[in-house]
């Protein structure tokens, strides 16, 4: 009995060193990756910036979530912002979407950060809404004027073939983060 | 000679995947791509190799009455530090398998090695076992991540053979790594009978 708790407690403490060890050896680069797959998230989705988007990040209030916003300046003048915003209502699970709206709101680019989606279906929207075929493009629309949201229901977009609640979540997740960028730039006026 | 015989069995009679039919999770859940069958099949082998050395080497210090906890402690010990060293340098293949690096821990293949052969041998024959069965196990997963990948999108690794129009898509689905494994597991027994 004594045996079988000392060798036991022996190795859970040896492997919970281990395990502090390996986390203090990698905690920096876990971040630091962490921080360069957003930067380069950013500077896919933005117009040219100077600033560092994510030491100026702010974050807004749209619905339950809380959205960071990344506001991109270019000699001290504000050229763009862009949204880190998870859709809930994927077809498997969160989409973690990445959109980017130059300064007058109009959509300069976009990035899946994290998905769970279809292969070969709703994983389509990577390309798919920058796609210049037909009215698949998102890119170059402006949210505020625009009607951005699936043929089906009376908006300007072609969805997905075949992956129109992948399309629906894509897109409700576009116009919330035109409202977080409103949100933020009302909040940075006061 | 003996060593080079525990690899080869490991590899081709005890294949984990088309003989032992062990760890089906991962096999069937990250092979849409040969890409990511090969990672895990890589990320497998390295946890494999290490736990077995580990658990060989433990084997006349630990009572049997709590063998099994202590190998799990060892087996999610190699995993947790597997998963932080592929977030700090493998981040975008740390994204693709995500999920299925914590299930190591629970992978058939592992705690069977360990109770079947590190438990039992030495830690020079534990660690060609490893080598040997986390090998097979990586050559059926990225075998299977080929066909799959060939048959639904058109490519191998990314490169296209065919275009993408021409591949059936439920290859890439669930079903079809049930279909694929089905066939090639078929494919191997064929293969094996005609040797003996």
């Amino acid at each position: 009995m004594i045996g079988m708790v000392v060798s036991l407690g022996v190795i859970t403490v040896v492997a919970g060193a281990l395990l502090g060890g390996a986390d203090a050896l990698t905690h920096d680069a876990v971040e630091k990756a962490q921080e360069a797959s957003r930067v380069s998230a950013l500077t896919e989705v933005l117009p040219e910036f100077d600033n560092n988007p994510v030491v100026e990040m702010a974050l807004v209030r749209v619905g339950e979530d809380s959205v960071a916003v990344y506001p991109a300046k270019m000699c001290g003048r504000n050229v763009g912002n862009a949204v880190e915003i998870t859709a809930h209502d994927g077809f498997s699970g969160d989409i973690s979407l990445m959109f980017g709206f130059d300064s007058l709101g109009v959509v300069s680019g976009y990035t899946v950060l994290a998905h769970g989606e279809t292969p070969g279906l709703g994983a389509r929207m990577g390309e798919w809404f920058r796609d210049s075929v037909g009215n698949r493009s998102v890119v170059g629309c402006n949210p505020q004027v625009q009607n951005i949201t699936v043929a089906k229901d009376g908006g300007e977009i072609d969805g997905i073939t075949a992956a129109t609640i992948t399309s629906r979540a894509f897109l409700g997740a576009l116009n919330n983060a035109r409202r977080a960028v409103d949100e933020f730039e009302k909040d940075s006026q006061r | 000679m003996k060593k080079l015989g525990i690899i080869y069995k490991g590899i081709v009679t005890d294949n984990p995947t088309f003989v032992l039919m062990l760890g089906m999770c991962p096999t069937l859940g990250t092979t849409g791509s040969a890409l990511t069958g090969m990672s895990m099949g890589l990320a497998t082998l390295a946890v494999l190799v290490c736990s077995n050395v580990v658990i060989s080497a433990l084997k006349s210090c630990v009572p049997s009455g709590v063998r099994i906890p202590a190998y799990i402690v060892v087996i999610a010990t190699f995993v947790t530090v597997l998963q932080m060293f592929m977030k700090a340098y493998l981040p975008t293949l740390d994204a693709m398998l995500g999920i299925f690096i914590p299930l190591i821990v629970v992978n058939c293949i592992l705690l069977g090695r360990a109770e079947a052969f590190a438990g039992r041998n030495s830690v020079l024959d534990s660690l060609c076992d490893g080598l040997g069965i986390g090998l097979g196990f990586t050559i059926a997963l990225t075998l299977l991540g080929s066909l799959r990948e060939l048959l639904g999108t058109g490519k191998i690794f990314g490169i296209t053979v065919y275009p993408e129009a021409y591949g059936s898509l439920v290859f890439v689905l669930a079903p079809g790594a049930f279909i694929a494994l089905g066939f090639m597991i078929a494919l191997f027994n064929i293969i094996r009978k005609k040797q003996c």
